[in-house]
């Protein structure tokens, strides 16, 4: 399989980003229904709402420190990417947009991979960064799904992704359109070496992200409340000159659809995926 | 009547000028075969010079041009004893895209291609070329199908994207999507894919993730259409232009990213001032494709189209 022997480990970062303890703001207003919640707290709950029990968006790294066992994950440099390949300009240079996005967080694109286990098992779990450009994915995002996959079906492990996303990266034109099959590359590497593919799908996972590696989970969960879908809602609307239905494309009403396999609160999130893990490989374990 | 776009203005005028004159001769006047030879040679050279230097945004009006061959049409050119098969057997039968088996130049294949229609009535049965996870589900189908009997696939991609409606999102349209590109990429048997037209975003990938990709010299392929694109990161509709040029949706600059393997040339004018000339290019160069192909087995196929897209991207302009 030429895709392991091409296969060399990306370097595991030299060294962990440092996360800010103290967040910039101590208030964080909830988005739905407007209370006023302590940052500390927040984060304490998860950043779910205790008012109104809405999931707000999180880092990935927040996400990645409470979804491995005791926090504790091994991040992986992605790979070295081509920068600005269509050498892109709306009315801001696509280079600049870029830099200010990596100047401004931890991470040089909007995925961060890492590796851990969770119930003892080893996962590699790949992120996505929604306030990374809106989390869109480009070249950088889809070698960073394909170094996920590949470090998964390596170490054996489980993969688990979590897309926060707009969708495809614009600035990159048909080379983010041509992420949708690199990724679905990704994920048939894991199936075929019959590892676990989980896909936690969280606000909001739509466009190409959702028309690729995010709707081909072996198991799909989605977090409460979670837009998630293919056409945007502004363009739907227009097309279509009506109102959207209530609760239209949340998390709630792809799981009335079909679409997933289970809505989980935030809080049962790692517990979920733990027994999940551990259903699926019982026999490998078994075996060994 | 010839529909013209707006930069073709010059050679309506001289098409309108040679109808007259001919019409004149019928009326047994002198000289006028001279004057109507004369014109013919400028609108020739009018045509050459318009055509060289075609703006990304004037080849995005020629791949919608309403007389240029749509799916159909390379059906009817291309594939003899064409058999349609319809339905995704879940739910309906969408008419945005199109399949069957039939026989293509002496080969046993199965064909699926997008239909935008070529008038209003048409226009409305197949939706104008934006499926619907039925659409989807159906190509899989009869990707599948085609996987089990050993036959190779022929795609002809022309679409404005996936429909954006309500009921498509309920039946899950990005699943449908994403099943279909994994299919693609899936089955054993070769997948030729030509973009004809419109290479809309994800409702195109979905056909066109093939071991060879062609596209026709004035077709475009995108993720997203630039007036989309426009009224998101400038703001303003209006900006469509500048935002086809940015997008890099010609068939020249794909070619250079490698995301197409081959582009084939259209007749002067483009594909509608000759559709039929259109498709058997289209059919010579998917021949041409298709030959090496056929000599290898379903795991090199695979292994060959996963090679292929994991290349791309190792490139820029
Ligand atoms: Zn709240």
């Amino acid at each position: 399989m030429s895709w392991i022997s091409n296969f060399v480990l990306p370097k595991i970062r030299a060294v962990v980003p440092a996360r800010r303890d103290v967040p910039d703001n101590l208030w964080t207003k909830c988005p739905q229904c407007g209370q006023l919640l302590f940052s500390r707290d927040l984060e304490a709950n998860l950043f779910v709402c205790p008012s109104c029990n809405r999931h707000l968006r999180m880092t990935p790294e927040k996400r990645l420190a409470m979804l491995f066992d005791g926090g504790h994950f091994q991040p992986i440099e992605l790979p070295k990417t081509i920068i600005d390949p269509l050498r892109f300009r709306d009315r801001k240079r696509y280079a600049d947009r870029l830099k200010e996005a990596q100047d401004s967080g931890d991470n040089r694109d909007a995925l961060l991979v890492a590796h851990g286990t969770i119930g003892g098992t080893p996962a590699v779990v790949a992120a996505f960064d929604f306030g990374f450009m809106g989390g869109s994915m480009g070249v950088a995002v889809g070698e960073g799904l394909l170094a996920a996959a590949r470090l998964a079906v390596l170490q054996e492990a489980a993969l688990i992704v979590v897309p926060a996303s707009g969708g495809a990266r614009m600035q990159e034109g048909v080379l983010s359109l041509m992420q949708l099959p690199r990724t679905t590359i990704a994920v048939e590497m894991v199936k075929a070496a019959r590892l676990p593919y989980i896909v936690v799908l969280t606000d909001p996972t739509t466009g190409g992200v959702s028309a690729s590696f995010a709707m081909l989970g072996d198991i799909t969960i989605a977090e409460p409340g979670a837009v998630i879908g293919f056409a945007g809602a502004r363009v739907i609307e227009e097309t279509i000159r009506e109102k959207l239905p209530e609760g239209f494309q949340r998390a709630e009403y792809l799981f009335e659809h079909g679409m997933v396999d289970l809505v989980v609160h935030r809080r049962e999130l790692r517990d979920t995926l733990l027994r999940i893990i551990g259903l699926l490989r019982r026999r490998a374990a078994n075996a060994a | 009547m010839r529909h013209y776009l707006d930069f073709e203005k010059p050679i309506a005028e001289l098409e309108d000028k040679i109808e007259e004159l001919r019409h004149l001769s019928n009326s047994a006047e002198l000289n006028i075969a001279d004057e109507v030879s004369r014109l013919e040679t400028k609108l020739d050279r009018q045509l050459r010079q318009v055509y060289a230097r075609l703006t990304p945004w004037q080849k995005v009006q020629i791949a919608r041009h309403p007389d240029r061959p749509h799916g159909v049409d390379f059906i009817k050119g291309l594939i003899a004893e064409f058999t349609p098969l319809a339905g995704d057997r879940a739910f309906a039968e969408d008419r945005a895209i199109i399949g069957g088996i039939g026989r293509f130049r002496g080969q046993s294949v199965m064909v699926i291609a997008h239909e935008k229609g070529a008038d209003t009535d048409a226009r409305m049965k197949h939706n104008f070329g934006m499926a619907r996870p039925e659409g989807y589900r159906k190509a899989r189908r009869l990707m599948e199908l085609a996987d089990h009997f050993h036959l190779p696939v022929l795609s002809f991609v022309d679409t404005a994207g996936a429909y954006p409606g309500v009921d498509a999102e309920a039946r899950g349209q990005a699943e449908a999507i994403a099943r279909a590109i994994d299919t693609c990429l899936k089955i054993e048997v070769p997948l030729v894919a030509t973009i004809i037209g419109e290479g809309g975003s994800g409702g195109a990938i979905a056909l066109a993730a093939g071991n060879r990709v062609l596209m026709l010299e004035h077709a475009v392929y995108s993720v997203i259409s630039p007036e989309g694109c426009a009224s998101i990161l400038w703001r303003m509709p209006e900006k469509a232009q500048e935002a086809a040029d940015a997008l890099k949706l010609t068939a020249q600059d794909l070619a250079k990213l490698g995301v197409v393997d081959d582009v084939v040339a259209e007749p002067l004018g483009g594909g509608h001032r000759a559709p039929a000339k259109t498709v058997a290019a289209v059919g010579d160069a998917v021949e041409e494709a298709l030959r090496p192909l056929l000599g290898l087995d379903g795991p090199a196929l695979r292994a060959q189209r996963r090679e292929k897209f994991l290349a791309v991207g190792g490139r820029g302009l």
